[in-house]
């Protein structure tokens, strides 16, 4: 009976809003295995489909960032628990992308899960250790307080499509900011999918807002963009970054370079701690 | 075809006595507007939908938004305005992008009628109108005497132009030689003391009438009693413009120029936010009328965050980066 039915082919899609919507552009490219054998279509998105994630997260923005860290924390960990369900398809898809045996990408995938855990205890942590009482000559309290920066756009690593993904995706938004991913260009597949685990927990629209294609053609208007307050540019090689960097500049993002990391690695609070800013109160100590 | 006249001219007059006899009684005009072919919805819609697909693009676009510019009338009509508010939205209005001087100027900033003075005050010199809500915006809901003191009130402080709405109730009622009367004697009380007038928008709210026919027979209603403009919606209900519904206006105002040669202009408000809406009104505009139209003088937005997303638009296509809120006024 089984060998009678019809094969259900996925449909891939981005994410952005909250909602999957095909690319505005209307373009699929086609994703294939370690080997070269197709694997599923993904959107091609334009420059415009980064707009639309750029208007989406900043629209989230307010939301994300004024809620508590502890519900931030929660909603995080809901994320975990929900990818927890999900691992047999991610081992499939990180294994078929990556071209990795299936105990290696169990390894990898059960990595990505403990970090987004790691990253969601972080959420009422940061000021600890990113924040101080600043001792001043007079009766003021001084506090300097760590705050998400806006909009990060995320350029994921190429080679590692889940594990890299996670490392870059989780730190961002769990100070408070929201991001715009440009998924792997070559294995984009766990990203995608790793959106429909965002769309199930809890997590508001347009908080992460996922993009597949040519990590060129998205980079270089998100970098431009005005309304970017930072980016992370791991997912690009030296030529990119360098132009990237350029055009960055133009409204003072922060940039992260990209730099040789080890994701299967402790990735300590590096990634945490690069996307806020600080804000620095003076109150008086009353009488 | 009747040569073209403006509304607002002299000889506009003359041609609406010519069609005296279909406003003569309350029987005569429901038997005109009623006699008004209906509107084909269905088709109404999708001819909307077919003008708001078609690609506007580089110096087409550029065009188009610096018109879009040029025709929104500014508009803060909130219980909590303030004369500091309002002097900055005319401060706005002249200079709409601070980083570039060749944006070009709003048409006119609308505002409640005790606001005028100030706003006058503000737009000294900069040719930019000022128009005053009256006759008891948004509802209309007040006695006849009291929206014509409201507009002499709006016009003596120094209006260029009216938005008065009309009385929904006695519309949809059928009591509509009592809004043609409305309308005649609001227009009158445009006239200032030199002799010229305050140019008349007539709102309709078309959100709550209902239907597309009688948006038709509104239209129609609101030109035979001598309206400059045409205007969908005050903005304060659910539902405000919408591209069918000011597609009818802009028929009806076509039609009425062919039978009459009076030209009527038309102004959609509510509701329009994006660039992209603007151009496909624009679309409609054009293909519906003609370029005739496309200027400040026979068609207007009524919108305030409309100007933002325009001007991110302007700035998008002469830095080629997309733009952000940070760089446009927070009103």
């Amino acid at each position: 009976m089984s060998d009678n039915r019809l094969s259900v082919l996925k449909t891939y899609k981005l994410f952005v809003g909250g909602t999957f919507p095909r690319s505005e552009s209307g373009r699929v490219y086609e994703v294939t295995d370690a080997k070269g054998q197709w694997l599923a279509n993904a959107p091609l998105a334009s420059r415009k489909d980064a707009r639309d994630a750029v208007v989406a997260a900043r629209k989230a923005f307010g939301g994300w960032s004024g809620a508590t860290a502890y519900n931030r924390g929660q909603i995080l960990y809901r994320v975990a628990e929900m990818l927890e369900g999900r691992r047999d398809q991610f081992i499939r898809e990180v294994a078929d992308g990556e071209g990795l045996s299936r105990a290696k990408a169990t390894a990898q995938v059960d990595a990505a899960i403990d970090r987004w855990v790691w990253y969601a205890g972080w959420s009422d942590k940061t000021a600890q250790i990113a924040g101080s009482a600043n001792p001043v000559a007079g009766p003021y309290f001084n506090l300097s307080a760590p705050e998400p920066t806006g909009v990060v756009a995320l350029l994921a690593p190429q080679a590692s499509s889940f594990l890299g993904l996670v490392s870059v995706i989780a730190p961002a938004i769990v100070t408070g900011n929201t991001a715009v991913v440009v998924a792997s260009e070559k294995s984009p597949l766990p990203a995608l999918s790793l959106a429909e685990v965002l769309a199930t927990s809890d997590l508001p629209g347009g908080v992460v807002n996922l993009l597949s294609g040519r990590t060129a053609e998205i980079a270089t208007p998100l970098a431009a963009h005005q309304d970017v307050n930072a980016i992370d540019l791991a997912g690009a090689d030296a030529e990119l970054a360098t132009e990237l960097e350029k055009a960055a500049a133009e409204n003072l993002k922060r940039v992260l370079r990209p730099q040789a990391v080890d994701w299967a690695a402790d990735p300590g609070t590096g990634r945490l701690l690069a996307f806020l800013e600080t804000k620095t109160v003076w109150h008086p100590m009353g009488a | 075809m009747p040569t073209t006249v403006p509304a607002y001219g002299k000889e506009a007059a003359e041609r609406l006595a010519s069609l005296a006899d279909v406003t003569a009684d309350d029987g005569a005009l429901r038997r005109f507007l009623h006699g008004l072919p209906g509107v084909d919805a269905v088709g109404l819609q999708a001819r909307a939908a077919t003008l708001g697909t078609r690609s506007i693009k580089t110096t087409a676009k550029a065009y188009a938004i610096d018109l879009a510019i040029s025709m929104i009338d500014l508009t803060t009509l909130e219980g909590a305005d303030t004369p500091g508010k309002v002097r900055a939205l005319c401060a706005k209005g002249i200079n709409p992008d601070p980083t570039d001087r060749t944006t070009p100027r709003v048409a006119a900033i609308c505002v409640y009628g005790d606001m005028v003075a100030t706003a006058k005050e503000a737009l000294k010199g900069s040719g930019i109108h000022v128009a005053a809500v009256a006759t008891a915006f948004p509802s209309g809901r007040a006695a006849l005497p009291v929206k014509l003191a409201d507009t002499r009130d709006a016009v003596a402080a120094g209006a260029d132009e009216i938005d008065m709405v009309i009385d929904r109730g006695a519309f949809l009622s059928g009591r509509y030689l009592e809004v043609f009367e409305e309308i005649r004697r609001v227009k009158e009380a445009c006239v200032r003391e030199d002799g010229t007038a305050a140019h008349l928008k007539v709102i309709f709210e078309t959100g709550e009438l209902q239907t597309y026919d009688n948006v038709r027979r509104a239209s129609w209603l609101a030109m035979l009693a001598g309206a400059d403009f045409i205007k969908t919606s005050t903005g304060k209900v659910a539902v405000n413009a919408t591209p069918p519904v000011t597609l009818v206006l802009l028929e009806a105002v076509r039609d009425f120029r062919a039978t009459t040669g009076v030209q009527v202009g038309v102004k959609p408000a509510g509701g329009i936010r994006t660039s992209k809406d603007a151009i496909k009104y624009l679309v409609m505009v054009n293909e519906t009328l003609g370029a005739e139209w496309l200027s400040p003088e026979w068609f207007r937005f009524g919108a305030s965050s409309l100007l933002n997303d325009l001007l991110m638009q302007r700035q998008k296509l002469s830095t080629g980066r997309y733009s952000g809120p940070d760089y446009v006024t927070v009103d």
